[in-house]
């Protein structure tokens, strides 16, 4: 379970590009809800990502994961509860660690870590099973270093390294926007997977309207650093990306210069 | 070259391959531009010499020497982490604020530790010649240090200091303290350097405040060359890299002073420093260029 109450956040306090990146959002996510989320540049989405994963610190309000208050911790100290894909796969593992030392980094997430030999035979073959889950042929390249995968694959790896450790929360950042379009499809189709088999509480920011309608249970609309759309259930059902891309309309009150990239 | 001189070279290179580890950790683990081994390998010599002449157990002197080196790196990790100064300028501080420690160590600029007891006494006169002796006896302790190093780095705990000089995002992701991986990689970093300082100050029977001059550029010499030869093929290759890299470089080195025909003289040795670490710098840029 996820609970933010009234957060927010002041980037840049005092000086001439003081922004109000979030302004008082409260939503509470229940065990075992995927939400996605969507808004335009600078709405606030990716700020509200980083309130949960510890990066952003708010000015006010209070973050609850699981049941621990988690508003003064820092990302380290919350990796036990939290699991994230960023957007850019590169900044989700190490290029100069091979595959298998990176998935034996992730099995270790917010616990200690001790002299034990971090690639024995058990975790090894552990590793093996789960990559081979994912059909990429990597089994057999555990020990390459992870800068010779491409974007997609190391997307997939990092969806797994993300669930090698127990979390109360999964936090996906826009996580196929810098992937081809089969290959997003693929890494969208393991997150479906991955999230219904582990029954993940999960929040997905994302660019697509229409991934946002597709995947998950309810649809959170930020703008302006507020939460302006909240839809769950059969409203949810009908809701066309046509219908979206109106609110987004009436919202910003112009005309939105670039649909395509709305519709994606 | 004779015989004395070879196994004087290969022992000095020994030496510093507790420098060229060091600068390995900092460097290329935790990807930290140390300079600070400019002061905390005269210090480790300091320590040691202060102490042994105080009567204290040689090995134990060493012991304090690394304590000493630790806490040096943990000054510079402290300027870089907690007060946000540019890590290259927190080294260059502490190792200039590390000059006058040493001088405040030793009480005058140089300690001579003629016929006093050192780690190696025991060892001669057991029937090997003294100049065979020295490198041995620094070789088996080179092997351990790189041993427990290459352990730790293939450990979960080690794995976590080279996601921090890999990629500092994403190891705090994953719970890494990133900082506290910094004090840690500093500390051990300038301890094993502290520790080349003390063999340097026994095998050598002195300590000098000067000795640490270009400390950071014999280190790095040593690092570049091993990465040239071994390329990058996993952790134990890399350490073992440093190892040679140390000791060719001194063999290197020994050679050109030595030979007649290039006319240098032991005043030339910073300059053929410089250009030997130019030449293993640009030789895997002159190699790939070629295939490509």
């Amino acid at each position: 379970m996820i609970s933010v109450k009234n957060i927010k956040v002041l980037f840049g306090k005092g000086t001439p590009l003081q922004k109000q990146a979030l302004n008082g959002v409260s939503l509470t996510i229940e065990q075992g809800s995927f939400v996605t989320v969507i808004g335009s540049n600078g709405a606030g989405k990716s700020t509200l990502l980083g309130v949960l994963a510890g990066d952003v610190l708010p000015s006010e309000g209070e973050v609850t994961i699981g049941h621990t208050d988690v508003t003064r911790k820092g990302t380290a100290a919350r990796a036990g509860l939290v699991a994230r894909v960023f957007q850019d796969p590169l900044t989700g593992s190490c290029g100069t660690l091979s595959i298998e030392e990176n998935l034996a980094l992730a099995a270790r997430r917010g616990e200690s870590r001790g002299l034990t030999p971090a690639l024995g035979a058990k975790r090894r073959e552990h590793f093996r099973e789960r990559i081979a889950e994912l059909n990429l042929g990597l089994e057999s390249r555990l020990g390459d270093r992870m800068d010779l995968l491409s974007g997609g694959q190391r997307q997939a790896v990092s969806l797994v390294m993300a669930t090698l450790a127990g979390s109360e929360v999964l936090l996906l950042d826009e996580h196929t926007a810098a992937l081809d379009p089969g290959m997003a499809e693929f890494v969208m189709n393991l997150t479906q997977k991955i999230v219904t088999e582990r029954k993940l509480t999960t929040m997905m920011v994302t660019h697509s309207m229409r991934q946002a309608l597709d995947y998950g249970h309810r649809t959170i609309m930020l703008h302006g650093g507020e939460i302006v759309l909240d839809v769950a259930g059969d409203s949810r059902k009908t809701l066309q990306v046509e219908d979206l891309i109106a609110m987004f309309r009436r919202i910003r009150g112009q005309t939105l210069d670039d649909d395509a990239l709305l519709i994606g | 070259m004779s015989q004395i001189a070879f196994w004087g070279a290969v022992e000095l290179g020994l030496v510093y391959a507790f420098v060229a580890v060091g600068v390995f950790l900092a460097f290329r683990v935790l990807d930290f531009p140390d300079l600070t081994v400019d002061g905390s390998f005269p210090l480790g010599a300091a320590v040691t010499a202060v102490l042994i002449i105080a009567g204290v157990n040689p090995w134990l002197a060493a012991a304090v020497a690394m304590v000493a080196g630790a806490a040096a790196g943990i000054v510079t990790a402290l300027l870089n982490v907690r007060f946000r100064i540019l890590n290259l300028l927190a080294s260059i501080l502490t190792m200039i604020a590390l000059f006058s420690v040493n001088l405040r160590v030793m009480g005058k600029p140089n300690v001579a530790l003629i016929n006093a007891d050192t780690m190696l006494s025991p060892f001669y006169g057991l029937g090997l010649r003294d100049f065979y002796v020295r490198p041995l006896f620094v070789g088996i302790l080179v092997l351990v240090a790189v041993l427990i190093v290459w352990r730790f780095l293939e450990s979960d705990a080690g794995l976590a200091m080279r996601a921090t000089g890999a990629n500092a995002r994403m190891a705090r992701a994953q719970g890494v303290d990133t900082s506290r991986q910094i004090y840690l990689g500093m500390a051990i970093s300038n301890a094993l350097v502290a520790f080349g300082g003390a063999l340097f100050a026994q095998t050598n029977g002195f300590a000098d405040v000067t000795s640490g001059v270009g400390t950071i550029v014999v280190g790095l010499a040593a690092v570049i060359i091993g990465e040239t030869l071994f390329g990058a093929r996993g952790i134990l290759i890399a350490l073992a890299g440093c190892v040679l890299g140390s000791i060719l470089y001194r063999i290197a080195i020994q050679l050109a002073l030595s030979t007649d025909m290039l006319g240098l003289q032991a005043s030339d040795l910073n300059f053929v420093t410089a250009a030997l670490v130019t030449v293993a710098l640009i030789l895997p840029r002159l190699r790939r260029g070629g295939a490509a």
